[in-house]
């Protein structure tokens, strides 16, 4: 991987200030009546990549995105307990959801680059919201690029549409439009499932190299994946967290029968 | 494994027998009719399409035929000379001479009040609707607003005359002209509120709900996906707005503006009714004026003479022309926009 190597020039690991902890207590999630979350403790250890595995409609999705508290955007859709940032609880009346959102950046299942817009202007869509602007602007959005591992691909031609990028370029180019808003915490959604095996591996080499700034939970259904990239794994069944340790443990030597029973693919 | 032929063998066998069945009790007759339907189907159809098409070109082949005289005797100068003189009298300056000066200037002025009040005020909606209201309030207001557009334009225009009238005479056009007056566009009130101001606001409440239908449904296709990826950059809900869905539907937003420039340069009762019957171009909105549209309601019964009628179906020719670049235009856009769209997907 050329390529890969070529992008590695960011100042390895030591990080400015250390990425927070994201504990997340008593957490139900609800659309409408319907209960997807039943009350979920879970941490993600700071600068470690938390992977959250479990069957389809297990919750997983809904949980993560309590933690951005995108869930509730959804009309009809409401959350309980709480979810604290380091020591901070999101869900404090006093904290601003915007800031909340800066924080903690979010990669989604599809890639979703804003169309009509150039690749230069979706990875400074975030940074232009607060204010960057001019040659701060530039850098930000280069930093962001080179590490995604996507400058050396489009450093020539930023002014073309993001739509003209492939698939896993484009979701790159969203990891690296989340990380020019600089979050501490990274959730990713499902982020390779509609990407091909060479695009997801580039995005799992990835994490590796990001793990050192920013603390990151990825939901996968791909039970390899988060062997490969995972520090710890929580398995979810129907809306409840039923084991949670480091990936090793989860896939060679889990304490629950249900656990075991998904990791060697008996449902799924 | 030597199962599988004799199954399939089986079922062959079945589907003959059954198509012989069907060969028996359906019949040649039922066939025939049945091929008879669709032929008649397609038929009737193609005929209605050409009905339309024939339509339109009848249309304007009467048109163009009922303006000659008019075109020959005023060219195209007809579109800015401002007189309009059906009066037959030899002694009177200028008689049975016709410009449609006047009537273009106020179908313009008209149309352009029109799309500055309902399209920021339409899109508003739109962005209500789909994107900030409750899903059960936007059940009853977004039929409501669409209902607005079932309102006859007659009915429209008497409230322009008992209702816009007075307030606009006591209220709005004083308070505009007190603090914007030194702009001639905002001249001294006229005496009865009726006027070119009058007619654009009537116009707007028609265009209203075209414009708020047409955005709220634009904005509603914007793939959730694109609004959340801009709130999880920490977007407010406007920047949200204004970042992603403002951007990526902005050539279906301006097809709406030209769909609601078509309904407001067409409309004639409603305009008659409140814009005063102008015969000159004032530089103060709250004066009278006329439009293409209303001044052929006004005058083709009453018409004294033929090129007076000719003059009227030049006028109808400029309205007809206008109508179909707005049309092409629209469809232009909508077309590029639903390739965006498509790239999206």
């Amino acid at each position: 991987m050329p390529g890969v190597q070529a992008d590695k020039k960011q100042p390895p690991a030591a990080p400015s200030r250390p990425a927070p902890s994201v504990h997340v207590r008593g957490l139900r999630a609800f659309y409408g009546r319907a209960e997807r979350v039943k009350g979920i403790d879970l941490d993600l250890p700071a600068n470690e990549v938390t992977a959250i595995i479990g069957p389809s409609g297990c919750g997983k999705s809904t949980m993560i995105r309590c933690i951005n508290r995108l869930h509730e955007e959804i009309a009809g859709a409401r959350s309980e307990g709480r979810v604290l940032l380091d020591s901070v609880n999101i869900y404090d009346p006093a904290v601003d959801v915007i800031a909340v959102r800066r924080a903690i950046g979010m990669v989604f299942q599809r890639p979703n680059p804003f169309p009509a817009m150039s690749i230069f202007d979706n990875v400074a869509a975030g940074p232009r919201l607060s204010g960057v602007r001019r040659e701060r602007l530039r850098q930000r959005v280069q930093d962001a690029l080179e590490s995604a591992g996507l400058w050396h691909e489009v450093h020539d031609r930023l002014s073309q549409p993001a739509l003209a990028l492939s698939g896993g370029q484009q979701q790159r180019l969203c990891i690296a439009r989340a990380l020019a808003v600089e979050p501490e915490v990274i959730l990713m959604d499902e982020p390779c499932s509609a990407l091909d095996p060479t695009a997801t591996l580039r995005i799992e080499e990835l994490l590796d190299d990001l793990k050192s700034r920013v603390t990151i939970a990825i939901v996968t259904h791909n039970m390899q994946q988060a062997a490969r990239v995972a520090d710890r794994t929580a398995f979810l069944l129907d809306g409840e967290l039923i084991e949670v340790g480091p990936t090793q443990e989860i896939f060679t030597t889990p304490r629950d029968r249900r656990t075991e029973d998904y990791v060697t693919g008996k449902f799924g | 494994m030597l199962l599988c032929p004799a199954m399939a063998h089986a079922e062959t066998t079945a589907t003959e027998a059954d198509l012989r069945q069907i060969g028996r009790s359906g019949g040649g007759l039922r066939r025939m009719a049945d091929r008879f339907g669709d032929r008649a189907l397609l038929g009737l159809t193609a005929l209605a399409s050409l009905a339309a098409v024939a339509l339109i070109a009848l249309v304007i082949d009467r048109v163009v035929a009922g303006s000659m005289p008019s075109i020959s005797k005023f060219g195209l100068g007809f579109l800015w000379h401002t007189t309009w003189n059906p009066s037959l009298s030899s002694g009177v300056r200028d008689s049975n001479v016709f410009g449609a000066g006047v009537l273009v200037y106020g179908t313009l002025v008209t149309s352009a009040i029109a799309l500055l009040i309902a399209v920021p005020l339409g899109i508003a909606i739109g962005v209500y609707l789909s994107m900030l209201s409750s899903g059960r309030l936007a059940a009853v207001i977004g039929p409501l607003v669409e209902l607005l557009a079932s309102v006859p334009s007659v009915i429209i225009g008497l409230w322009g005359i008992v209702v816009l009238a007075p307030f606009l005479h006591s209220t709005i056009e004083p308070a505009l002209h007190s603090a914007l007056g030194w702009t001639a566009i905002f001249g001294e009130p006229g005496t009865t509120g009726l006027g070119i101001f009058n007619a654009g606001v009537v116009l707007s409440i028609m265009v209203l709900p075209i414009i708020a239908a047409i955005t709220r449904d634009l904005f509603l296709n914007v793939p959730r996906e694109l609004k959340e990826g801009a709130l999880a950059l920490g977007a407010t809900r406007w920047e949200m707005i204004r970042t992603v869905v403002l951007h990526s539907t902005r050539s279906g937003i301006i097809a709406a503006t030209i769909l609601g420039l078509a309904r407001a340069l067409g409309e004639a009762i409603a305009v008659t009714q409140t814009i005063g019957a102008g015969t000159a171009i004032k530089a103060s909105l709250f004066a009278n004026g006329d439009t293409l549209g209303s001044r052929i309601a006004e005058q083709f019964i009453g018409a004294v003479s033929k090129l007076q009628v000719s003059s009227l179906f030049y006028c109808a020719l400029i309205l007809l022309v206008m109508e179909l670049m707005a049309n092409i235009g629209a469809q232009l856009i909508a077309g590029r926009y639903a390739r965006l769209q498509g790239a999206v997907r």
